[in-house]
């Protein structure tokens, strides 16, 4: 009988060990990613504000807190369809997916052309400012987000319709929802901070 | 680890709680001034704070089954550091190999320590486990114990995990040194063994000291 350990030369072996799971290192380092591009803003947002303090919204501006409000209620709405349509295809409801990415996607949809109509609205532009400035920059980082979701919705609404679902095999719906939730959050985090407070 | 965009559920209960997060924040601003929603703000986050560090303490790890393999076979894992070459390990794994027809993978976790770790210095310590675990299947060669062995991380419940992937196991023997002088079982490794695999577990105490004098 023989015994051996793989005899090596030059560099350590490559090691197919990691410490986090590699579907939930990568959803970190995704996170931790987009953490700070909008801690970045966010950053810059808190020194105009606070730092400076320069009134928000700067006289003689005002934001229009009740349609963004309105959007904001349309895009939550949207987790609780694009939550449905997840729950109905795990149920076996292709009916129930198909209705819930479609009324998740026409929300999206619905909430990115309200914000472009605020931007035309709004009285300000990007060169007003540091105010003007990063008001644009946060919900355009936002918007660009959302925009990306509702890419994503549209391939996964298209694939629904098709067929392409099952109560095994719907791991696009889940990876999609992800995305759209937390776009969503951080809308939440936008709307409070920029908005309300 | 929690992660709150683990899934879609987890996902949406998120995005629940931190509608609720930063309404209470606003609600707080909006009815008692800043100094009330900064208050609010801080109170939810300690909350928040130390809800997450509890519910990570405490979180169950994954049940983790290995690779089915031919029926026939006896495979056994080894995990073992330092006591690699003992001879209480070597009888334990000569005992299960007899009367079967036996694959042994002998795993050595590169143990390092926590600086070198995060700087990626490992060759050092990958080194030195290989050295120790060549000795170790020179000597199971020796007694008639067909074995082979690899380098595994320098967590050795992750080393198990890993191997496991590949080798679909019967059994791991898990090898520390006597209680008191062993910081795996001071660490809880075969506890915490038992929790996450399926596989049954064996714990093999080698006191090289004791064998050293005999």
């Amino acid at each position: 009988m023989s015994a051996h350990a793989e005899a090596h030369h030059g560099p350590p072996i490559a090691n197919h060990s990691s410490r986090v799971n590699a579907s939930i290192l990568g959803m970190l380092l995704f996170i931790a990613s987009e953490i700070m591009l909008f801690g970045a803003f966010f950053t810059a947002y808190f020194f105009v504000r606070v730092v400076n303090g320069i009134p928000w919204p700067q006289p003689p501006f005002e934001l229009p807190v009740f349609v963004a409000g309105v959007n904001t209620a349309i895009l939550v709405t949207s987790s609780f369809t694009m939550h449905w349509a997840l729950q109905s295809i795990k149920r076996g409801n292709r009916a129930g997916l198909q209705a819930g990415l479609l009324l998740t996607f026409l929300m999206g949809l619905v909430f990115l052309l309200t914000q472009a109509r605020e931007y035309s609205r709004v009285g300000f532009a990007p060169h007003d400012g540091a105010f003007g400035t990063i008001f644009y920059c946060l919900t355009g980082l936002h918007g660009a987000h959302v925009f990306i979701g509702l890419s994503i919705l549209l391939f996964m609404t298209i694939r629904a319709f098709r067929g392409h679902f099952s109560p095994e095999n719907h791991h696009g719906v889940e990876i999609g929802g992800i995305y759209w939730h937390f776009v969503d959050v951080m809308w939440i985090v936008v709307y409070s901070t920029v908005y309300l407070l | 680890m929690l992660n709150p965009l683990r899934s879609e559920a987890e996902a949406f209960r998120f995005l629940i709680a931190s509608i609720a997060y930063f309404g209470a924040i606003v609600i707080a601003q909006v009815i008692g001034g800043t100094w009330a929603g900064l208050g609010v703000f801080i109170a939810l986050t300690a909350v928040v704070l130390g809800w997450w560090l509890r519910a990570r303490r405490y979180e169950r790890p994954r049940k983790t089954a290995p690779r089915p393999h031919a029926p026939g076979e006896r495979r056994i894992l080894v995990i073992a550091n330092e006591t690699v070459g003992g001879n209480t390990l070597r009888s334990a794994i000569l005992e299960r190999s007899r009367d079967a027809r036996e694959e042994v993978l002998v795993v050595t976790p590169a143990l390092n320590s926590p600086i070198r770790h995060w700087t990626s210095d490992e060759d050092r310590a990958r080194a030195d486990a290989q050295q120790r675990l060549e000795k170790s299947l020179a000597q199971l060669a020796a007694v008639g114990v067909e074995a082979r062995g690899e380098v595994g991380d320098g967590d050795p419940l992750q080393a198990i995990e890993d191997a496991l992937r590949t080798f679909g196991a019967d059994e791991i023997i898990i090898s520390t040194h006597p209680e008191g002088r062993s910081n795996w079982l001071e660490r809880g490794v075969v506890e915490h063994a038992r929790e996450r695999f399926v596989v049954p577990i064996t714990h093999v105490v080698v006191d090289l000291e004791a064998e050293e004098r005999s």
